[in-house]
């Protein structure tokens, strides 16, 4: 069991890294509008 | 299928037919022609087989163009645009915009221009940010271009409240995001530790000791950053000394979390409550979450009066028109108003005469002769001829301004029902200190060395986690499923309102009726059929800005009028193949053949307009305006639940009356101005009434915002919408009646909340203050009864997702 003392570190460092992503993903705007996302594959199509 | 290709408005006898991928397609008016044949030809055609919601109606496009041209000069445009580098850049609010393949429509239609540097439109929000170089194009030039898609622009001159907003949502998001994350961490050690405990194994102390110390390295941050609000809210409690739901809950999380850290280094046995206080914040911060998004998306007042007021002024100075900014006008000044568009400022008339159409702020569906000297209002139409005003009162002085103070005052003194939840929180966090302090006198007595353990267990067993979700969870999943449902729910305390209704008072015009003015009927009186008369009547009244003239646009043809005057209070006069017409008062059509008016008063109610020629007298139409047929089905509906419905009307009584027939509602009130209106139903709710008020205009506003309830159709003025508690999205009567059941729905099942909450935390206090409920137990069991009640409350949600495809807004035509 002694394994946990190493992963349980480990998996609280990938928490901290997706939690810094998703704090700039925040920043970056990327979720101020979800609903005209998906109609960007639309847009540049000629 | 008689409905209109564009708008899926019924057709009314339109014979228009835009031509879209190559098949003819039935188009109700001349707006949604041009707006049809604008998205063909510029090869968007995709934005019909993509929306799911009808676009927007047009206004005539012809009056539209020059409305914005003041957009071209550089010092009006100034106020709405920033420069960066050599781009402008612009925050519009845009009117219409319904689904996401609006904001496709609009972002494709921008980018197709030469000279446009950026376009991003969020569908949330209804509002578009442009960036253009600068000397290509001009704000005009955008403007124009999304009016040609059938929207209605409004340039924002203060995009600071949208920067506060986005900001405030981007934290909301963080905030749940930590919580989420903190608690599905936390979750797990508490898992691996209870399990421990129900196999009746004994974990490695030292792994043990491990797992507390990572669950409060993990739980600190959604305590001390997810939680921030709620601590915050509390503090301002304390300061205040005022009583709200947040004190009690920030009580809680902070004994439940202190506690736990007391313990994780104090006593290896003791409990810890971190995976409870994790969720608890989780759930939480998702109401809230719920809540502010719901407030973000109505349009707050600032927004409401810029979508009012026209975007300059044409002052006079010695002779020469400038188009300055509204700032820029002062008492005194001389302004030109030309046909068709708002009135900027308050002011004295200096023509002879003028027509003018005060609906906005009147109710009045009809345009009224005002004559020399009479004081108009800022926000009323100028529906005849350029008129010039003498400026007597701008920005803060003006009616709408007036209006709008009102307004924010009847706001505050709404009574707030939701006091009583905060109150009875209170009463409970009282109770609970009581019983801690007895718990611990007893131990004290009793058993010295227990009286700490047990006195903590009793803090923490009994906090009200459960108790503070109970409402927010069924207020979240029952707002979710009023959105459903096409009713935007804008303050959250007003389900348990809608719920308690007694009666409902309707609005008449825009409310209980389109809002259009359309022909009734048409009584022929010569030898002409009534398909010629409209179709003469319809060129006629093609170049008129007239209000009334719109109910003859869906006629249009290709017959086409010369030589067209309008004579201001009278009406039209015109040649159509060579034959002389008028179109107009009864008096004005009788004076082109010489003769007077014939006083044989056929049976018509409403507004009569008659049709002639140099020889006789061709026909009369009656305008009226379309009922919905939805107020129908509403009313119905509100009286199988035994609710009272009413008409409250600035109309005059024939009217009213042929409209309450229609209806089946037997009691109106006629010629109401907003102060009668409001005083109406200040008596109703003074006869111990709980009072509903469905309205669309800025006259309703006071109204509105003094009801118990308030609710303003989704097409109506943002003045309406800032004082609303409910926005009807799709102007759908029918889903009130519906509304309402699913209220008393959610408020049944918050009360089940309350009453399992309360069982919970009641029953447990007793069993922690003896000693007697195990450490796995106690945590087991709070976390379970928050479960509960959120999964109580996702009964109000739709079951399946495939159940409301075809109750929600009506489908796109195009298969």
């Amino acid at each position: 069991m002694s394994i946990l003392f190493v992963l349980v570190p480990l998996s609280l460092g990938l928490v901290l890294l997706a939690g810094w992503a998703f704090f700039w993903a925040v920043g970056n705007g990327q979720f101020d509008d979800l609903g005209s996302a998906a109609w960007d594959c639309l847009r540049d199509d000629e | 299928m008689n409905r209109c290709f564009h708008c899926d408005e019924p057709l009314q006898g339109s014979t228009l037919t835009a031509h879209i991928d190559g098949r003819a397609q039935p188009v109700c008016c001349h707006g949604c022609l041009a707006v049809a044949e604008f998205i063909a030809c510029t090869g968007l055609t995709e934005y019909y087989r993509l929306r799911d919601a009808p676009g927007a109606k047009p206004e005539s496009t012809a009056s539209a163009h020059d409305r914005w041209a003041a957009l071209d000069r550089a010092e009006v445009a100034g106020q709405f645009t920033r420069c960066s580098g050599e781009l402008d850049s612009a925050t519009l609010v845009i009117d219409g915009l319904r689904c996401a393949a609006c904001s496709w429509l609009i972002d494709r239609a921008l980018q197709s221009v030469p000279g446009i540097a950026d376009v991003s439109t969020n569908t949330a929000t209804g509002r578009t940010r442009v960036s253009w170089l600068r000397g290509r194009l001009s704000l005009g030039d955008v403007v124009r271009r999304i009016a040609d898609l059938g929207y209605v622009p409004h340039p924002l001159s203060d995009a600071g409240a949208l920067e506060l907003q986005q900001a405030e949502r981007r934290d909301a998001l963080k905030q749940l995001m930590v919580a989420g994350f903190g608690m599905m961490q936390v979750m797990m050690f508490a898992v691996a530790t209870y399990s421990a405990d129900l196999a009746g194994e004994v974990m490695d102390a030292s792994l043990l000791k491990f797992f507390r110390v990572v669950s409060m390295l993990v739980a600190t941050p959604v305590v001390l950053y997810a939680a921030a609000p709620i601590l915050a809210g509390a503090r301002r409690n304390l300061q205040t000394r005022t009583i709200g739901m947040d004190l009690p809950v920030a009580a809680a999380l902070l004994l439940a979390y202190c506690a736990s850290l007391w313990n994780t280094f104090r006593d290896s046995g003791a409990t810890v409550y971190f995976d409870s206080v994790t969720m608890f914040v989780f759930f939480l911060t998702l109401g809230r979450f719920v809540q502010m998004t719901v407030r973000h998306r109505t349009t707050g007042v600032t927004d409401a009066l810029a979508r009012q007021l026209p975007v300059c002024a044409h002052r006079v100075d010695c002779d020469v028109v400038r188009d300055v900014p509204l700032a820029a006008l002062q008492c005194g000044d001389v302004v030109l108003v030309r046909p068709g568009e708002v009135l900027p400022a308050d002011g004295e008339l200096l023509d002879s005469q003028a027509a003018i159409d005060e609906s906005l702020l009147t109710g009045e569906s009809v345009a009224v002769n005002k004559r020399r000297g009479a004081r108009l209002a800022a926000g009323a139409l100028n529906a005849g001829h350029a008129l010039r005003l003498a400026v007597t009162a701008v920005s803060d002085n003006t009616t709408l301004s007036h209006i709008v103070s009102l307004l924010q005052r009847a706001q505050t003194q709404r009574p707030r029902l939701s006091k009583a939840a905060d109150l009875a929180a209170a009463r409970f966090l009282q109770l609970v200190l009581v019983g801690a302090g007895l718990t611990c006198a007893s131990w004290l007595v009793a058993d010295p060395s227990r009286a700490f353990a047990a006195t903590l267990a009793v803090l923490v067993v009994a906090c009200p986690c459960a108790f503070a979700i109970a409402i927010p969870a069924a207020i979240a999943a029952a707002t979710a499923q009023l959105a459903r449902h096409g009713l935007l729910l804008t303050r959250i305390d007003a389900l348990e309102t809608l719920a308690r209704i007694d009666r409902v008072v309707f609005d008449k015009t825009g409310t209980l009726t389109h809002g259009d003015i359309a022909v009734g009927r048409c009584v022929t009186l010569g030898t002409r059929g009534e398909h010629d008369c409209l179709r003469i009547a319809a060129a006629l009244e093609l170049a008129s800005e007239h209000p009334l003239a719109r109910a003859f646009a869906r006629f249009g043809n290709s017959l086409r009028a010369e030589h067209v005057r309008t004579v201001a209070g009278a009406g039209l006069e015109g040649t159509s193949d060579g034959q002389l017409y008028r179109i107009g008062t009864r008096d004005f059509v009788a004076a082109l053949r010489g003769a007077a008016a014939p006083s044989d008063a056929t049976k018509l109610i409403g507004t009569v307009v008659s049709l002639g020629d140099a020889r006789s007298e061709l026909a009369l139409f009656e305008l009226q305006d379309t009922p919905r047929l939805s107020a129908r089905f509403a009313v119905a509906g509100l009286r199988e639940m035994g609710i009272a419905a009413e008409i409250l009307s600035g109309d005059d009584r024939a009217a009213v009356a042929a409209l309450a027939a229609y209806c089946a509602i037997d009691q109106y009130v006629d010629r109401q101005s907003p102060e009668q209106k409001l005083t109406h139903v200040q008596r109703l709710q003074a006869a111990g009434q709980r009072v509903a008020m469905v309205g669309d205009g800025i006259n309703d506003a006071p109204v509105l915002a003094a009801a118990d309830l308030s609710i303003a159709m989704g097409r109506g003025a943002a003045l309406a919408h800032a004082s609303a508690d409910m926005i009807l999205i799709g102007d759908d009567l029918a889903c009130l009646p519906e509304a309402i059941r699913l209220a008393r729905r959610t408020l049944r099942i918050a009360r089940q909340n309350l009453i399992w909450s309360a069982v919970y935390n009641f029953g447990s206090l007793p069993l922690a203050a003896f000693g007697l409920i195990p450490p796995w137990l106690a945590a087991l069991g709070m976390s379970l009864s928050s479960i509960a009640v959120v999964l109580n409350a996702a009964r109000l949600l739709p079951r399946a997702p495939a159940a409301d495809a075809g109750s929600g807004s009506p489908q796109a035509v195009l298969s």
